[in-house]
Formats: structure tokens, sequence, C-alpha cells
């Protein structure tokens, strides 16, 4: 079991801000694929992969990182501080 | 070194003087405010998303990367979330160094992160309709500076 997070509009399109995933996903990019394959809401967040960001406990990552260890992933668009 | 982000507004008086009085052996304290702009009076609010947990951590690493690349003797970040009206100020930065370029520099240094790697999202609520503000591509440009 992984914990999956959303914020902005990824959260919005998918419709909850976190959920648990039970995925034996090697990758995050596998872990998308899943998550796309379920439901067209998933498909509405993740259509444009370069307008993403994805952080794995906490730490910017990258979708061809592996999720060995991870407990918690997260996705989001691009950040808009300061 | 102090990080806050925070829900509650802040006293920019307050808070600069704290930080100046504080700043023992320091020549030179900078502070910067951001301010939520209202989109020539078209904006009713700003709403900023946050992600607990990872949003000090990424402040935190940018504050001590500025300490390794300048002479800072201190350095704050304060950042609210939530829902915020035109004017508010949404963030400061300070640093305290013996000399102004590098608390010039490290503030800039510091603002350039906070903005493209720290994880907030800004949504811009208007008389009709609400956006999330895109990342421009000059702000991802300008970390290639440092």
């Amino acid at each position: 079991m992984i914990d999956v997070l959303y914020f902005a509009w990824v959260r919005e399109r998918i419709g909850v801000p976190r959920e648990r995933v039970e995925t034996r996903a090697e990758t995050v990019a596998d872990l998308v694929a899943e998550l796309c394959a379920r439901e067209d809401r998933y498909q509405a967040a993740f259509a444009d992969r370069q307008s993403l960001r994805v952080a794995l406990d906490q730490e910017l990552s990258s979708f061809d990182a592996p999720l060995a260890g991870v407990r918690e992933v997260a996705f989001f668009p691009p950040m808009t501080g300061g | 070194m102090r990080v806050a982000v925070q829900e509650a507004p802040f006293d920019l008086g307050a808070e600069a003087a704290a930080f100046a009085a504080g700043a023992r052996g320091a020549g030179a304290v900078v502070t910067f405010t951001g301010l939520v702009r209202d989109n020539g009076g078209r904006l009713a609010a700003m709403e900023i998303e946050h992600y607990p947990g990872m949003t000090e951590k990424a402040i935190a690493s940018i504050v001590d990367e500025a300490v390794r690349r300048w002479a800072l003797t201190d350095a704050l970040v304060i950042h609210r979330h939530g829902r915020l009206g035109a004017d508010e100020p949404i963030m400061m930065v300070a640093t305290a160094a013996p000399h102004r370029a590098d608390a010039f520099a490290a503030a800039e240094f510091l603002m350039d992160y906070l903005k493209s790697r720290a994880p907030f999202w800004k949504k811009e609520i208007g008389a009709d309709g609400a956006e999330w503000v895109a990342a421009k591509a000059t702000d991802e440009a300008a970390l290639g500076r440092w």
C-alpha cells in the first residue's frame, strides 16, 4: 500500500486530496499507467505529463524513479510560491 | 534561521524589527515582502494551497543552500497559505550579513527558489471565476543564474 497525494488542479480533476493505493507498480510511470487504466478522471489529470511534477516521500523526483520503499507519492503542477 | 508556514497574517514591521534586533554581527539586513496583486481590481481573493511537511522541508533546504553560498548571519522566511485578500502580504524573506552584497544576493536567491521549488500553488478567485496561476518559464529560467 502506498499513500498517493494530489494538489491544486490535479486534486480537483481526481476529486480527492489523497488515497491509499494497492499497487505493485515498480516506477512512478507504472503507477500512473495503473491509475489511468482505472477511471477517466485519472486520465484527465495525467494527460499532460510535461505539466506535472512528482515527489517521493516529500522530495522532488521523476516519473522514471523506482517506487521500492516509498511510502508517499505526490502529484502536482509546477509550483507557484513566492 | 527561521521558517514559518502559516495561515495567519504576519506583522511585517514587527517581524522586520525583531529580525534586525536579533541580527548581531551583521552590517546589513535586507527584507523582501510579496503582496497579493489585485489584477487591476479584478481579484476577489487568492487561495494558496501547500503540501504540509514537504513545504517546510523544501524551504529549510533552500535556506540551508543560501547559508552555504553566502556569508549570512541569519535568515527568515515566512509564507502564508489559505485564503488571502488583495494587497495582503503573502510572504516575506529577510537576510542578515556582514555586508550588503551577500544579504541582497541571498534574498534574491531565496525568492527565485521559493517561486518554483517550494510546494505552493496559487489560485486567483475573480468576479468571473477562479483560475490556477500557471508557472512562468521565466521563473524556471531565473534559477539558471544561480
